[in-house]
């Protein structure tokens, strides 16, 4: 009924609801700040981590992830509240374009939304808190701008740069006092790619045992894969042919066809044929003269044979993606039919020894000396596969920041240092701009200085106090100053090392404003009905 | 529903299954329906304007969605009351033919329906209002013709078109970088665009989303991008001067879509077929290649061997092109889409200055751009975004500013925005109303009011008191004659709209008075509603 009495009729399906103005509102705030809570304790050198347990039936359940990682968390929570999936899907975002500031992204647009509600309730409209904003981000994201610093890709400081950076990026992870020594891993691996940002060359192998130091960084390309029983095991100067093509046995691709014999010689004869076409296609392969030769389909016993017979090594049953490694690495093309072996030249691949590895327990395949020389491994070992599972996440996201910032080269000071920067401008600004949307500037700015609180906070230091100190020393003109995580002091983030890639922080900070105007602009919440589900 | 008795007391079966259904009739019904339209206006009636609030939408599924598109918005509500979807209709008819004013639209027929309302209670019959409402429709659309102005479209780089496209884009969540947006809408139409038969076909625009980045990074690219790769690893990533050959059949041996079988008894019979099989790509590559083509787009998938006979003879190929993509790259690079391999000839093949492989962010997702294409100047335009959300609703946004655009480019009237077109309409209706001497003039004059609510939402979605906004609008545009008087909203210190540049074109507000008023009428011809109970 409304207000006059009048019984209104229903509009909507029967289990749809419609929460509008205030209700709304409140909904998106509460689930927006509920899910930046939950992931802000992993934030910073001192974060916590958290253990996902799966739901639901199956033998998943018992599989856990033990993480540090925004975007992983965010990922495997499934919430209801809307909002809170703009959050997710932000962070989720972020990992795919930098792959770093996960946790930091979503953080920031919760703390810009409980800085919005305040404004709400001081009845300012939410339009004049966006409009606030996004003079508030342009501003934060020019003095960002301005305070990153460039260096020549090949000089030493740049080198310098990606050790550090690959460093501060590791601090917040499981593998901290390990981190000079992954952080150096990573640059190593990153700067064997020449500034392609093909992720795919570096491959990352997990096997459980061993510690954590005893990861390593091969040069070659390791497939996971064995070399067949009766070939042999070590093969220098070796000429490679990658196929992908049936070895198992032919099947005929015109359709409809169909073997109808009448007699028992009849069915010889076809089965003769058949090896035949198969010996005919080996011989084929034979005529390219390889030395290995690396099916992806998996190889059958007889033409397995006949190829070992010529002194083949024969490694069946690659997946695609290694099979697409391995072509990369050693420069071979990937076949299908083999009626030119006089490409022969063009179409191999080289590498100067294949040889078969053990790694812990498992026998693997090593490609040393490769014609491209960009691919190469990083072995993981650790006491769990949780262990391991949680370092891969941790690599790769300081990979792609490095890879991030050789693309971009631009850096800033880490430490909190970008995010104070970034307030102290928006309150510079907040003093020059007329009308209400100052206090929306204001709060921009406290929301920013939230980051480095929170970091604070989860190292257990006292945080009120120094961020005060942070920002006097800031005004005082030290630009360098930042959060030393280790003695709970404000440290010179130049003599600490505590460098973060501008793109990383840019990304986050647009994504987040972005998601967090989304969010303020709504003012009605529609929740069509779920749909019915057939119970299996 | 009530039931009919005969002399004995046995009940008449009028209707089939009579006893669950229900029935509403006469004023019951009116009011009803009206009540239940009301309701669809009243949660948009706050999107409307620049300063509007959008609307959170979440689907059966659980996918979260967020805009300010009218028509999007009613259509995501699933809404089951039977009148409340014909103004859901209502949006989207206006997004068909119009493409923008979707939420205006339907906020009228809302004020309209609201003013029918208190009518009824007067008891003036509903044919009567339909009727008033009719001959004020007409006199407002009269008026609206006679304010609206020509705009040169040419002038100073398109200046008026931009600012259009500003005036969509005012009210989206996308509005902070409206100029830049608004300037690749202007440009993305004006290279379809055919300026002599004063046409332009949207089909050329293509709008791709890619989440990354922020709406800044949004671009415009000369060409087609299509969401695909090179179907071999290792095929060439880049072909300049491109011949394409758009095949719609599949590089695999043919399957007669006759049931058939073929019979293998003996052993040559099986090495004929395996020579049969192998010719076949061996054929169907060397007529792609013999045709003069160095690229090779096909809808259907290709088998493992004759993707590497491609790649053997440096003929980069592309699989799995979706139809609609086929038919644009059709149509920019003027190739022939060739269902056979037999037909290849080299007058089939589409032109392309360079086509290469792009790739985005860390998860090594790739696409592919054909640019300077021959025929027409098909055009793309990338939008990023921090979430999938954004990127949806700047979707949406551009799609708005590019029809309005396009309405512009056929008809260069424009009218005035921020609700001074509106207001102008309403007084004029006002003065014709006195001249009418029957009931219908109160229904005229209430039409005027519901048109007066257009100004007097925008205000109060603006944080104005909306009384007093409208008031002195009104009699500024009285004293001072000026139709161009409308809502402050930006609080720019100008009530000229014109001064403000706030243009909207005369086809998109016609339509939405017109359209608003059908509706309208309609509803108010329904007196009987007879539905299933349960429903």
């Amino acid at each position: 009924m409304d207000i006059v009495g009048n019984v209104l009729p229903q509009v909507l399906k029967d289990e749809a609801t419609e929460d509008k103005g205030e209700m709304a509102r409140l909904q998106s705030f509460v689930g927006a700040i509920a899910v930046a809570d939950l992931v802000k304790t992993t934030l910073g050198p001192k974060g916590m981590d958290k253990i996902l347990k799966p739901t639901g039936p199956g033998q998943e359940m018992t599989h856990i992830t033990v993480t540090n990682d925004g975007a992983t968390i965010l990922r495997s929570m499934y919430v209801e509240n809307p909002a809170a999936k703009i959050l997710i899907e932000i962070s989720k975002t972020q990992d795919e374009e930098v792959g770093d500031g996960t946790t930091t992204v979503a953080v920031l647009a919760g703390e810009l939304l409980r800085e919005g509600e305040k404004l709400i309730q001081k009845r300012i409209h939410p339009q004049h808190v966006i409009a606030g904003w996004r003079i508030a981000r342009d501003v934060a994201l020019k003095r960002l701008r301005d305070i990153s610093s460039e260096n020549d890709i090949n000089s030493q400081e740049f080198h310098d740069d990606l050790v550090k950076i690959a460093r501060t990026t590791l601090s917040s992870k499981l593998i901290t006092t390990d981190r000079d020594y992954f952080a150096d891993l990573c640059v190593k691996a990153v700067l064997r790619l020449k500034g392609s940002s093909n992720l795919d060359y570096i491959q990352i192998i997990k096997l459980p045992g061993g510690t954590i130091r005893d990861s390593y960084l091969d040069d070659g390309f390791i497939l996971k894969k064995q070399i067949t029983i009766g070939c042999k095991r070590r093969i220098e100067n070796a000429k490679i042919l990658v196929a992908n093509t049936a070895m198992d046995y032919d099947k005929i691709k015109i359709y409809g066809t169909k073997v109808k014999v009448n007699s028992m010689d009849k069915v010889a004869e076809i089965e003769a044929a058949e090896k035949e076409k198969m010996k005919h296609k080996v011989d084929k392969i034979l005529k390219y003269q390889p030395t290995v030769f690396v099916n992806r389909q998996l190889i059958y016993n007889y033409p397995e044979q006949l190829l070992a017979d010529s002194g083949i090594t024969v490694i069946e049953h690659a997946d695609f993606e290694g099979m697409e490694r391995v072509a990369a690495a050693t420069g071979a093309e990937i076949l299908s039919t083999f009626d030119a072996p006089e490409r022969s030249a063009q179409v191999l691949g080289h590498c100067d020894l294949i040889e078969e590895i053990m790694i812990g327990e498992e026998k693997m395949i090593k490609f040393s000396g490769c014609k491209k020389n960009e691919a190469c491994t990083i072995v993981l070992r650790g006491a769990s596969t949780h262990i391991l599972d949680e370092v891969d996440r941790s690599i790769h996201d300081a990979l792609c920041v490095l890879i991030t910032t050789v693309k971009n080269r631009r850096v800033v000071w880490g430490g909190g240092n970008s995010e104070m920067q970034m307030a102290a401008a928006c309150e510079e600004e907040a003093k020059k701009v007329q009308g209400k949307q100052a206090f929306a500037i204001e709060a921009f700015a406290r929301a920013l200085r939230q980051i480095p609180t929170i970091i604070c906070d989860n190292g257990g230091y006292d945080s009120a106090e120094l961020i005060q100190n942070f920002k006097v020393e800031l005004q005082k003109g030290n630009q360098i100053c930042g959060l030393n995580m280790t003695d709970g002091t404000i440290g010179n983030m130049s003599e600490l090392g505590v460098k973060e890639c501008l793109r990383v922080k840019e990304q986050a900070l647009m994504a987040a404003s972005e998601a967090a105007e989304l969010i303020m602009r709504v003012d009605d919440i529609v929740k069509c009905a779920p749909r019915k589900r057939e119970r299996a | 529903m009530s039931l009919a008795f005969d002399d004995y007391g046995r009940p008449y079966i009028i209707l089939r299954d009579q006893g669950q259904k229900k029935r509403m009739k006469g004023l019951e019904a009116y009011k009803s329906n009206i009540l239940a339209a009301k309701a669809v206006a009243n949660t948009l009636q706050s999107s409307l304007g620049p300063k509007g609030m959008d609307k959170m939408l979440v689907s059966p599924d659980g996918d979260v969605s967020v805009t300010n598109d009218g028509a999007t918005i009613v259509e995501k509500m699933e809404i089951q009351h039977p009148t409340a979807k014909l103004l859901v209709e209502l949006s989207q008819s206006q997004d068909a033919e119009i493409g923008d004013g979707t939420t205006g639209v339907v906020v009228l027929a809302g004020k309209l329906l609201e003013q029918a309302l208190t009518l009824l209670d007067k008891g003036i019959h509903p044919l009567k209002i339909s009727d008033g409402f009719d001959r004020a429709c007409d006199v407002a659309i009269k008026h609206l013709e006679s304010i609206a102005e020509e705009i040169d479209i040419q002038a100073n780089d398109h200046e008026a078109l931009i600012q259009a496209a500003c005036t969509a884009l005012g009210s989206k969540v996308v509005s902070k970088r409206k100029r830049e947006l608004g300037k690749i809408a202007v440009t993305a139409v004006l290279d379809v665009a055919d300026l002599k038969r004063k046409d332009v076909n949207l089909d050329l625009i293509k709008i791709q989303t890619k989440t990354g980045g922020s709406v800044e990074d949004t671009r415009l690219i000369s060409g087609i991008l299509i969401d695909k790769d090179m179907s071999h690893p290792q095929m060439q990533k880049e072909v300049k001067d491109a011949k394409i050959c758009l095949l719609t059949c599949p590089f695999e041996p043919p399957k007669p879509k006759t049931k058939h079988n073929i019979n293998i008894s003996s052993a040559e019979d099986y090495k004929k077929l395996y020579q049969q099989e192998q010719q076949y790509f061996v054929e169907m590559v060397k007529l792609v290649k013999d045709s003069g083509a160095n690229i090779a787009l096909c809808q259907w998938g290709f088998d493992d061997e004759a993707n590497h006979l491609l790649l053997q003879n440096d003929l980069p190929a592309v699989r799995w092109v979706s139809g609609t993509d086929v038919e644009l790259i059709a149509m920019a690079t003027g190739a022939r889409i060739i269902p056979r391999f037999q037909e290849i000839t080299p007058e089939k093949l589409g032109k392309a200055g360079c086509i290469k492989e792009v790739q985005f962010g860390t998860s090594n997702e790739r696409m592919l751009v054909i640019e300077n294409c021959q025929c027409t100047k098909a055009v793309t335009i990338l939008i990023r975004g921090g979430s999938q959300m954004i990127v949806d609703e700047a979707k949406r946004s551009i799609h708005d500013a590019i029809c309005v655009i396009r309405n512009l480019i056929k008809d260069n009237r424009i009218v005035y925005g921020g609700g001074s077109a509106e207001l102008a309409c309403a007084l004029q209706v006002l003065q014709y109303a006195d001249e009418v001497s029957s009931v219908e003039q109160y229904a005229v004059r209430s039409f005027a009011d519901a048109l007066e609510g257009i100004p007097c939402c925008l205000a109060d979605n603006c944080g104005l008191n909306p009384i007093t906004s409208v008031a002195q609008a009104k009699s500024r545009q009285l004293t001072e004659k000026n139709p161009r008087i409308g809502i402050d909203c930006m609080e720019l210190g100008t009530s000229d709209m014109k001064e403000q540049k706030i243009y909207e074109t005369l086809s998109s507000k016609k339509q939405q008075i017109q359209l608003a008023t059908q509706v309208v009428k309609m509803i108010l011809k329904i007196d009987d509603v007879i539905a299933p109970d349960d429903y």
